[in-house]
């Protein structure tokens, strides 16, 4: 085979398991969006505050250190311990479980039967907040998040593939942590869609994404469903933080991957598990080949808004994504 | 006492539908107008025109642009960022003299350069507001996402709009207006603020007027329920790009005159990124969707509360910097939560509900 097209596969392959991250992201829009019909903005910074709580539950750091020695003048950083991952994982779960439920008290039950934009708006402050309070917690210098996900390239599939393209070729090049993520994502979604198909929450889930008033009336508490719904979406930020963390490090730029989970959304559709998948897959390979086909041509950076561009002019053809349900409008 | 419509007769219906029927508030718009055209430009100094009064003129227009086209309209957009990135370029293009296929044109005087360049922006706006057609609501939201990254990424790569400068940077030319320096780093306090003060005058006058009209009521019509409004017999297609153009229009002066007054010398990621986008939205919803008033009450807290934040933390306390600064996202976030749940029409409803009551005082019945 040409190296040329060997080098796009791997630019192919390479997109793929970034478009599993940007999955990953929007798949927690995908489920607050169906139980409640608010479009979650804070989803990117949820993952950001999960990923800072992790690194400080690991490394012992006290909450609001900087804030507590600015007011009494004291010199406290750390706990002097390390919590080990997986208990550092759970706890961080359960803040989050916390979090979802400060945020139905204090925010959506004020807000039912505001118009989308209202609740819309609202979870731009939310991430606003958030964002302020996990710098005001953790510290907003940049950390190393590690949980002991096997990093680097695989060696192996690198072995393995050199002897397809000539001498200058020397195999494909993939991240170990992106194969770890493409096999978490697939459980995760495989999970969340046997949960809400089989099990009685899920199925009271789904009920409540179709009709709210028709779900309270059958006796389900709409104020559960949405703890719980925004417990999940804090489960899977947690897990997409985990990811991009270690990729990347624990850092601000993490919950503006969110914005790019949006035109991912956008092609998907904002109600499908599936459609948020398979959305990342197409804005991860198709970003990643425009950068390497079309890229150099206008001075690089493509991907900035590569993204976003692909999904405005799909939505002027199919305005509901790919597999959104059908948009029926009535006066 | 003084506050009420008893003994104010009005003659005609030109005078019933007039902006202020108090006599009360009318003698007060022009009391105000007074002391900000006559009083203040004597009084004035560097720190009070740079930190507050010309940003909070600037981002008055630019909250006004959106709240026609968010509040008035119907239509969120995201991209008011790189709409006054366009503004700015334009004006930057304008200002120092364009070449465009080899025939040249001269340098442009300032204020001109200003409102051509709102009108190049009202085009792209216009451009980027043709989905707006066929999408609707949040999808349209991240739609608009599209404008912002697009524009911001053209001007960081695209040598001819910044005169292919080694920096990346535009930086303003000293220009002037009947011989007073209004740009560059030699302008006084006051010739700024006078500058963007008339500025802001006509675009408020201008968006008033086109609010309580015909167009405005067309508009708003969108807003509601766009479908009902087609059967009544408003053009969609017209309604909303009008409201786009216009919006734009608003929004590229505002970033023209951020980039030639206030800050003088632009980097495109850094002044007109997505954060400036969500800034001015969070004016137009925290002043109030849908009016004139909240538009420049959004802009006054969003410029205050910052300095406000500073000088009580910083100055006072004697707290780190970076603290106070995360400190002010959590009482942003804070505040916008607060008010979304207390007054979901912002503070010119709270405006509004004042006025109410002392129309009613001090007899309640």
């Amino acid at each position: 085979m040409p190296d040329q097209l060997l080098y796009a596969l791997e630019v192919t392959l390479n997109g793929l398991m970034a478009g599993v991250l940007y999955s990953l992201v929007a798949l927690g829009f995908v489920l607050i969006f169906k139980a409640s019909g608010i479009f979650n903005y804070a989803q990117g910074v949820m993952a950001l505050f999960a990923a800072l709580t992790l690194v400080g539950i690991q490394e012992g750091q006290v909450p609001f250190s900087h804030l507590i020695n600015a007011i009494f003048g004291t010199e406290i950083h750390h706990f002097g311990w390390t919590v080990p991952a997986i208990l550092a994982i759970m706890l961080t779960a359960a803040v989050m479980v916390v979090f979802a439920w400060a945020v139905e008290r204090f925010v959506l039950k004020h807000l039912v039967n505001q118009p989308d934009i209202i609740l819309f708006m609202a979870t731009i402050g939310l991430a606003y907040f958030m964002e302020g309070v996990g710098d005001l917690m953790w510290g907003a210098d940049i950390k190393k998040l590690d949980v002991g996900l096997p990093q680097g390239g695989s060696i192996w599939l690198e072995e393995n593939t050199a002897w397809l393209g000539g001498d200058g070729f020397y195999g494909f090049f993939i991240d170990r942590l992106d194969i770890v993520a493409t096999v978490v994502a697939a459980i995760l979604v495989i999970s969340l869609t046997l949960f809400s198909q089989y099990s009685k929450q899920g199925r009271a889930l789904r009920a409540v994404a179709d009709d709210h008033q028709a779900a309270l009336s059958v006796g389900i508490s709409l104020r559960f469903i949405w703890v719980l719904v925004w417990s999940i979406a804090g489960f899977v930020a947690l897990v997409a933080g985990i990811m991009w963390g270690t990729k990347s490090g624990v850092q601000f730029s993490l919950s503006l991957i969110a914005l790019k989970a949006l035109p991912v959304l956008m092609l998907g559709g904002f109600t499908s598990i599936p459609g948020a998948i398979v959305g990342g897959l197409i804005i991860g390979v198709g970003e990643k080949l425009f950068e390497f086909f079309i890229g150099p041509m206008v001075g690089g950076a493509t991907e900035n808004w590569f993204a976003y561009v692909l999904a405005l002019l799909f939505l002027v053809f199919r305005p509901q994504g790919l597999f959104g349900e059908k948009i029926i409008e009535r006066v | 006492m003084i506050y009420r419509e008893a003994g104010d007769f009005k003659t005609s219906y030109r005078k019933d539908s007039q902006t202020f029927p108090l006599k009360f508030d009318r003698v007060a718009y022009f009391v105000l107008l007074a002391v900000a055209f006559l009083v203040i430009p004597f009084i004035i100094n560097d720190y009070w025109a740079n930190a507050v009064l010309v940003p909070f003129l600037i981002y008055a227009i630019a909250a006004l642009g959106l709240n026609i086209l968010t509040g008035y309209a119907g239509q969120v957009s995201l991209g008011t960022g790189g709409f006054m990135a366009v503004g700015a370029y334009s004006c930057y293009k304008l200002m120092t003299g364009i070449d465009i296929f080899g025939v040249e044109f001269p340098p442009l005087n300032i204020f001109l350069s200003v409102i051509v360049s709102g009108g190049i922006t009202a085009v792209v706006g216009v451009l980027f507001g043709l989905p707006s057609l066929r999408i609707k609501g949040f999808y349209l939201a991240v739609a608009t996402l599209a404008a912002q990254f697009f524009l911001v990424w053209l001007f960081n790569k695209w040598g001819w709009a910044y005169n292919h400068s080694a920096s990346g940077q535009i930086n303003a030319p000293e220009r002037s207006v009947f011989g007073i320096i209004v740009t560059g780093p030699e302008t006084a306090a006051w010739a700024k603020y006078l500058f963007c003060l008339v500025f802001v005058f006509f675009v408020a006058w201008i968006a008033r007027n086109l609010t309580r009209g015909a167009a405005g009521r067309k508009w708003m019509a969108i807003r509601d329920m766009d479908i009902a409004a087609e059967i009544i017999g408003v053009n969609p297609l017209l309604a909303k790009l009008s409201a786009f153009a216009v919006s734009s229009f608003f929004v590229g002066i505002a970033g023209a005159l951020f980039f030639s007054v206030y800050l003088g010398a632009v980097e495109v990621g850094e002044a007109f990124g997505i954060q400036k986008s969500f800034l001015v939205l969070f004016m137009v919803i925290i002043g109030g969707l849908g009016s004139i008033f909240g538009s420049f009450a959004g802009a006054a807290f969003m410029v205050l509360l910052p300095v406000l934040l500073k000088n009580v933390l910083v100055g006072a306390l004697g707290w780190p910097t970076d603290l106070a600064a995360h400190l002010e996202l959590v009482i942003v976030g804070g505040l916008i939560i607060a008010f979304l749940v207390v007054e979901p029409h912002g503070i010119a409803q709270l405006w509004r509900l004042a006025k109410e009551k002392l129309r009613l005082w001090p007899f309640p019945h």
